[in-house]
Order: structure tokens, then C-alpha cells, then sequence
């Protein structure tokens, strides 16, 4: 009973850090969330993980490097990021309400893959061309200008374009590419 | 047979371009197996034992330090390759060239799981609000009267103020009224129609026009502004009959930006 008291306790704490906003980006570290909960705080993600299944939400984990094959050390997990993100997927419907139009995803999702498919950095103006293909040519830069600044990608002094946090933590890289690839067109 | 001054300048030039080489395929992000890392070594090695001087050592190092970067960059396209998410990237771009973009949509939304995030207000925002509220100035001093200035009265006729813009051709309201009317006529099935597109004109003057008597069109109560932050869009909608609005709502000032650069993207993007 008073272990189960004992990680009902830390399973709160640890919502609250995971759900609300601390920093300026979303998300804890590692680090952050050991100092808070413990070093057993693997194990309480776990249990919340399990209980988040259910709403159709999961704790995502972002490594500082490439994911791990095997089962990642403490310090890994240290250094990792750790999200609530959703667990299955959005309808079109629902992402109007999220403030997201079909242009908007769909230039996302060009800018994405055609930067995977470039080894993770490609020229902003070679993309910036890729999406003129689908979008009214005004709304590229507005785009574009849009996913870096939420996040999805990163833009360095030699207008490179990258993937970046958000990227990382929201979106299944290796789905993506394989769907993409099965389409028919 | 080259005397030692003339091998020493022509290795320093084939180090030079060494460099430049490697430089621009690291910042162009071009395919570094352009370089042969053979070939680079072979060249170092045998001007290495010409070198006496500094200078010539730091070009000697800065040539190897790039070669460096550039098998770095090699290692990770052979690692990147190795990985399931390695597809040809022209087999890709001509996949995204040819998906439309619905589908392209619907097949992000199966590879996308959007951070859960709430927003709360913090330490640090409540400190900076505190500090910006303490400095505030009395609302007394900042609605102080401004001290009007006593001129000389004098006569202009009506033609005068017409060429200085003070007075209108045509009177404001009925200019106005057929601003109105155009609005209704060009607004769609929706019963609305983008800011840009009503009020872009082909000269950027005629666009400062539109845009005035729109801000009065949406502040007299003759059309409505439908603003969409996220999506960063603005519709106009026109009423069937002006509505008072004044005491019906709380109303809000929506500053619009009608630059000379927001006017050329916005031409630009008609045009294409």
C-alpha cells in the first residue's frame, strides 16, 4: 500500500512537470527529472506511460545523439528529453482546430522529407523551389519562416536548412520516408 | 627541373585549392566523396618536406584539418546510409514532386504525434509584468493636453484643398458606399474575400488607398475583419447593412502592416 501511495506521489510530480510549460521549449530533461522524482524515474515514467495509453498519449524520449539500439544506460536518459506527445493520429478536421491548414502540413512534410532524403541539411533555396511546386509562391517564405520558427526546423548563417527539436520529437522520421516512398504517384 | 622556390609556390597553390575545395563542400553541403582523401594525403606528403617557414606549416595543418572534415562527413553519409531511414534522395524529390498535396497531408498525419504542451504564466513573466506596470505612467500624464499653437487664420478655396488632399474630390461617405458595394460584389460563395487580394492594387499608392478605406469600411461598421493568427490570414466580410458596433462589443484595434515589401511579396505571388 505504501509503495503504491509512493509512486501515485511521484506519477503526479511528474505530469505536472511533463504537461506544463517550464522552459521555452516543452518537455524535461533527463537530468531535471531525476532531481525531481529520483533516480527511479524511469520506472514512474513507465507507469504514467502505461496509464497515458489509454487517452491515446505517450512519453516520447529524444536523445542528445542517434537513438540507441540496445537499452539506453541512465546517463543516455540523463542527457535525454522527455515529451507527452500523442499517441495515434490527428484527422485532417482536427488539425484545422490545431490552427494547421492542408498547405501548411503538406509544405511540412515536403521540407521534411526532402531534408532526410538530403542526409539531414539542404540549401533553404532548394527548398524553397521544391515547395513553390505546391504552394502559391508567397506563402513559401511565410512557411517556411513559420516551421522554423515552431521549431521543426533550424537555419544557420549559410541559409542551411536542418531538422530540428520538434521534428525530432514529434515526428516519426522512419514513417514518414517508408509512406512516402509506398505512394503510387 | 623547377628550382625550390618555384615547388615551394606551386605546392602552396595546390594546398590553397585543397582547402577551398573541402571549405566548399562542407558549407554547400555538396557530395563530400568529391574528395579523394588519397589523392589530398599524396599531395600533403610531398610537399610536407618543403616546408620551413610558420606560414607554411599552418597551410600545411589548416589542409589537413579540412581533409579532416571532410572524412567526417564521409563517415556519417556512409552511417546515414546504413540506416533504414536512407532512401535515394532523387527517388524521394520525384515522389514529393508527384504526390499531391492532400496526400502528402494525410501521409504526415500518420508519421505525426504533436507534443501535448500548456502554457503557464511564470516567475519571470510575472516579475516582468510587475516591473512594466510599475513604470507605467499615471493615465493623468499620459492623456496630458498637447498646448495648441495660435496661427494666423486665412481663406483657401475649395480647389486648394483638393490638390493639398485635405478635402476628397468626392465626398468621403459616398466614396466609401461604392468602396462598399465593390466589396460585396467581389467577395465569394464564403461572403469573404483576402485582405491582400481586396486591397492589393498594381500600384503600391492606389494600395494605400484600398487600405484606408477599408480601415474605415471595417471601423464604420460596413464589414467585418475575420482574423486568422495561426494561419496568419485576414478575410474581409462585408456586412448587408453597416452595423453599430459601438457598445454592442468590446471592440479592438487590429494594426495592419501594408508595407512596400508586404505589397511586392503579395504582386509577386499574383504574378506566379
Amino acid at each position: 500500500m505504501k509503495r503504491k501511495s509512493y509512486y501515485a506521489r511521484k506519477i503526479k510530480r511528474a505530469v505536472h512537470l511533463l504537461f506544463y510549460k517550464h522552459h521555452r521549449k516543452p518537455g524535461v530533461k533527463g537530468w531535471e527529472l531525476k532531481k525531481r522524482l529520483g533516480a527511479d524515474y524511469p520506472k514512474v515514467l513507465n507507469i504514467l506511460d502505461n496509464f497515458l495509453e489509454k487517452l491515446d498519449l505517450q512519453i516520447k524520449t529524444v536523445f542528445e545523439e542517434e537513438k540507441p539500439n540496445e537499452k539506453p544506460t541512465l546517463e543516455e536518459l540523463n542527457k535525454a528529453r522527455f515529451y507527452v506527445t500523442l499517441k495515434g493520429e490527428l484527422t485532417p478536421k482536427e488539425t484545422k482546430l490545431c490552427g494547421w491548414r492542408i498547405d501548411d502540413i503538406a509544405g511540412l512534410a515536403m521540407a521534411i522529407s526532402y531534408i532526410i532524403s538530403k542526409k539531414g541539411r539542404a540549401p533553404r533555396e532548394e527548398v524553397e523551389k521544391l515547395l513553390r511546386d505546391k504552394l502559391p509562391g508567397w506563402r513559401v517564405d511565410i512557411n517556411l519562416n513559420r516551421y522554423v520558427r515552431s521549431g521543426y526546423l533550424a537555419e544557420d548563417e549559410n541559409k542551411q536548412l536542418y531538422l530540428d527539436w520538434r521534428t525530432r520529437a514529434e515526428v516519426d522520421q522512419n514513417v514518414l520516408v517508408d509512406l512516402l516512398l509506398e505512394t503510387e504517384s | 627541373m623547377p628550382s625550390k622556390k618555384q615547388r615551394k609556390k606551386l605546392g602552396e597553390e595546390r594546398l590553397q585549392r585543397i582547402i577551398d575545395l573541402c571549405r566548399s563542400v562542407e558549407e554547400r553541403g555538396l557530395d563530400p566523396f568529391i574528395v579523394d582523401a588519397d589523392d589530398v594525403i599524396a599531395v600533403v606528403r610531398e610537399y610536407f618536406p618543403e616546408w620551413e617557414l610558420p606560414e607554411e606549416f599552418c597551410l600545411d595543418a589548416e589542409a589537413i584539418h579540412q581533409l579532416a572534415s571532410i572524412i567526417k562527413l564521409q563517415s556519417d553519409w556512409i552511417k546515414h546510409r546504413s540506416t533504414s531511414l536512407y532512401a535515394d534522395p532523387f527517388l524521394l524529390e520525384e515522389k514529393i514532386r508527384r504526390t499531391g498535396k492532400e496526400e502528402l497531408a494525410n501521409i504526415f498525419l500518420k508519421a505525426w504525434h504533436p507534443i501535448v504542451e500548456l502554457e503557464q504564466i511564470s516567475h519571470n513573466s510575472l516579475a516582468e509584468a510587475i516591473k512594466y506596470w510599475q513604470s507605467l505612467l499615471p493615465l493623468s500624464e499620459r492623456w496630458m493636453d498637447f498646448v495648441s499653437l495660435k496661427t494666423e487664420a486665412g481663406v483657401a478655396t475649395r480647389e486648394e484643398l483638393v490638390q493639398q488632399r485635405i478635402l476628397a474630390e468626392k465626398v468621403f461617405s459616398e466614396e466609401l458606399e461604392e468602396f462598399w458595394e465593390e466589396l460585396k460584389q467581389r467577395v465569394g460563395d464564403e461572403g469573404k474575400v483576402l485582405y491582400w487580394d481586396f486591397v492589393g492594387a498594381d500600384t503600391y499608392s492606389e494600395t494605400l488607398r484600398r487600405a484606408y478605406l477599408t480601415s474605415f469600411l471595417v471601423t464604420y461598421g460596413y464589414t467585418t475583419l475575420e482574423v486568422h493568427r495561426l494561419e496568419e490570414e485576414m478575410f474581409l466580410k462585408p456586412f448587408e447593412k453597416p452595423k453599430s458596433l459601438v457598445g454592442a462589443e468590446q471592440l479592438v484595434s487590429i494594426p495592419v502592416s501594408v508595407s512596400v515589401e508586404e505589397w511586392m511579396k503579395w504582386k509577386e505571388g499574383k504574378q506566379g
